[in-house]
């Protein structure tokens, strides 16, 4: 684990230049697979099931874009990264996009030079407390100790978060969920911190989720979206544009059921822009006409993806709340597609 | 008649760099030099093109900037709002900390196991070369996270020491040991400590000076002063009486539960301990084969004859066996700390705050300066380990056979 972080680097050194500015969108077809770095393990987000297959929100995106550019789903090899080896791994070239609950920050994509596409996630970080605790406010956490996932923005977000309320804390430092998890199951620290989503994620793995309080408290703004390399503009608008598709589909109503129905029959001409029976979309893509149709039709729009993995009826439980579509006074919204 | 003449000068001629056995060896050395230095020329020119096609550059100013992350241990003051540099000597004196404690308690489990394995008793013996051969032949990184995690999972959490009829209590009602860490009494300076401590440390060069005057009467006259009671009473007694007569101004503080948490006292968390622990003990076995390979270097007529002088065995090791085999002994051993100290950089499994947690971790991660850290981190390295390889030569310079 240590070494991951050294052995980026000295990858970074010598294939930085091999990867920026090249065409990635060749290198991925000629390639016949897409890589795509992953968390290691977040039920809901990026975990394997029980059949080794990966399934998840933010396994979904990287699907999807294989769907559009290589015309199959599965052509993915997911590649897990913890919180440190990220962005390595996407620098150096290893991998192809990043899909795992990222945050877009100005650093991160100024001065690491990288390209958030978007957001598929609108997310805070909060905290979460055995309820035995009696705990009922983060700012009541004066003393604790608590498990953080190391080399994230959570980190930062809760040394500012106790400086200002002047309270104080240990930091135990933890490399992946899993590892937290136990840490915080064993009692080892009293508070959990990461992502709303990621906690909630978390809570549902737990033997007694009940056993478990989430604090009211939300002390940051995580947009979470997929990122690539800065300067390979080409492959950064298909990622975009794909992303988009599965958002704008879920508003004009197409889903995985009607797709092929409406691609055929739509008189909508935006759908029909979208679905490739009308303009040439695909074509400036340098993908060809069905790209989001097919993306659509294997990963369903975005209201299914997330309903399937991370929804209400999921063990995860999350409501759409800010991720609803700006139409139903959510944050969600594409760009138009003409 | 002859005449002396002088031999023949010899003429160079290109083509012996490469036919006359007298410079062959250097003409290959200085071609595999150029082609070393030309292959690092072009992997660091490599580098540069790379960083300024990906818009990048070349700078360590943000070791100037706050860091924003909290760090928990840290033996030195330091807050969110302390520069990485601070975060990365903090990390530093972690590892240092970490490297120099792991050294001690390796050395003496070494040199215990090393002696013991050549016991005469079967069970001992045995016994020291189970604990050899286990703890060597796995990695060290398996070894600190068996003993970190036996720790967190086998101890009570903080909070099973409260409420009225409390899961666990504290030993001797100053000791707690719960799964973040032990928690022991801290002691508290008041006014006239720091003449208590000076006698301390007087009576601490007494006990070498007593001793090395014993040594001496014993060399001159033969006479053997007692060693042991002797040195207790010098080390102790004065300390003792200046503690009350100065009105026992060393007080402890004893831990005890604050909210979530144990306050007062001193916490050893439990990643120092696991790391330290495992280190110790994994170096300790390779330091025992050492301790075994030193001791039976040392021909057996040694043994014999002091036995003959009516030695007694422990005698016998002490004062025959061990300072010879001190010599065999010593050069492994710095290899062996230097081990130590590099294997540190394993307490990010743990979560330790070790300089390559925080300069080489949170620092490269929060920055993106990944060459920069993962050079300092080189440079930092090297360095310890060239210090303590010097420090030890010049000690087994001092050890080993003089010869006259």
């Amino acid at each position: 684990m240590k070494k991951s972080a050294i052995f980026g680097a000295l990858t970074v050194a010598g294939l930085a230049a091999g990867a920026a500015g090249a065409a990635t969108l060749d290198d991925v077809k000629a390639r016949g697979k897409l890589n795509c770095g992953v968390t290691t393990g977040l039920i809901g987000f990026a975990a394997p099931d029980a059949n080794g297959e990966w399934k998840g929100f933010d396994v979904a995106v990287c699907r999807a874009v294989a769907a559009a550019v290589l015309g199959d789903a599965t052509a993915v090899e997911f590649i897990p990264t913890t919180g440190k080896t990220r962005f390595t791994a996407l620098a150096s070239g290893e991998i192809d996009m990043l899909a795992r609950n990222t945050t877009w920050t100005f650093s991160r994509d100024v001065d690491l030079k990288f390209d958030f596409i978007g957001v598929n996630y609108y997310d805070g970080q909060g905290f979460m407390v055995p309820k035995a605790l009696g705990v009922s406010s983060a700012k009541d956490l004066d003393g604790a100790t608590v498990c953080i996932q190391t080399g994230t923005t959570t980190e930062l977000n809760l040394a500012d978060f106790f400086r200002v309320n002047n309270i104080s804390y240990e930091p135990v430092p933890i490399e992946t969920n899993a590892e937290a998890q136990q840490q915080y199951l064993a009692g080892a620290c009293d508070v959990y911190t990461t992502d709303a989503s990621g906690l909630a994620a978390t809570r549902a793995a737990f033997e007694n989720p009940g056993d478990h309080v989430l604090l009211p408290e939300i002390v940051s703004k995580e947009p979470l979206g997929p990122l690539v390399r800065h300067g390979d503009n080409e492959w950064g608008d298909v990622v975009r544009w794909t992303l988009n598709a599965l958002i704008s589909a879920e508003e004009l109503g197409v889903s995985s059921a009607n797709v092929n129905e409406m691609a055929s029959s739509t008189t909508n001409p935006e759908i029909a822009r979208l679905l490739g029976t009308e303009g040439t979309l695909g074509e400036m893509l340098g993908l060809d006409a069905d790209w989001a149709k097919r993306a659509i039709e294997s990963q369903g729009n975005y209201g299914e993806i997330f309903a399937t993995n991370i929804g209400e009826e999921t063990p995860i439980g999350l409501a759409r709340g800010l991720n609803a579509q700006w139409t139903d006074g959510g944050l969600l919204y594409s760009p138009p597609f003409r | 008649m002859t005449t002396l003449t002088d031999p023949p000068k010899e003429s160079f001629r290109l083509s012996m760099l490469l036919n006359d056995t007298r410079y062959r060896s250097l003409t290959l050395q200085a071609i595999a030099a150029i082609l070393l230095a030309l292959a690092i020329v072009y992997l660091g020119n490599n580098l540069i093109q790379n960083l300024r096609a990906a818009g990048l550059n070349f700078s360590y100013g943000f070791l100037g900037d706050p860091s924003n992350y909290d760090i928990n241990q840290t033996l030195i003051e330091y807050t969110s709002r302390s520069s990485h540099l601070r975060a990365a000597i903090v990390g530093i004196l972690n590892t240092l900390l970490v490297a120099f404690l792991a050294c001690v308690t390796a050395t003496i489990f070494g040199v215990i196991a090393g002696v013991l394995r050549l016991s005469p008793n079967w069970l001992v013996r045995k016994l020291m070369a189970f604990y050899v051969e286990i703890f060597r032949n796995i990695p060290v990184l398996i070894w600190i996270i068996i003993i970190f995690t036996i720790m967190t999972a086998s101890m009570p959490a903080p909070s099973a020491f409260r409420g009225d009829d409390p899961a666990s209590t504290m030993l001797l009602g100053s000791f707690a040991f719960t799964n973040r860490g032990v928690y022991i009494p801290a002691p508290v300076w008041g006014a006239g400590s720091l003449v208590v401590l000076g006698v301390f440390v007087l009576s601490i060069l007494g006990v070498f000076a007593y001793r090395r005057y014993a040594t001496k009467l014993l060399y001159q006259t033969g006479k053997l002063l007692p060693m042991l009671w002797p040195s207790v009473v010098i080390l102790l007694l004065p300390t003792i009486l200046v503690y009350f007569l100065m009105g026992s101004p060393i007080g402890l503080e004893y831990p005890e539960l604050k909210g979530f948490n144990f306050g007062g006292g001193i916490k050893i968390g439990a990643p120092l301990i696991a790391l330290w622990f495992a280190l110790s003990i994994y170096t300790g076995a390779f330091i025992a084969e050492n301790v075994r390979a030193g001791i039976q270097a040392v021909s057996k007529g040694q043994t014999e004859a002091a036995a003959a002088l009516g030695l007694r065995p422990g005698r016998i090791m002490n004062l025959v066996v061990l300072p010879q085999a001190l010599r065999v002994i010593i050069p492994p051993l710095i290899s062996q700390y230097l081990n130590i100290t590099k294997n540190s950089s394993l307490a990010i499994a743990v979560g330790y705050a070790d300089v390559t947690a925080t300069l080489g971790g949170i620092t490269l991660n929060q920055t993106g300066r990944a060459i920069e850290c993962v050079l300092l981190l080189m440079l930092f390295y090297l360095t310890i380990s060239l210090v303590i390889s010097a420090f030890m030569n010049v000690y087994n310079n001092a050890t080993k056979l003089k010869e006259r």
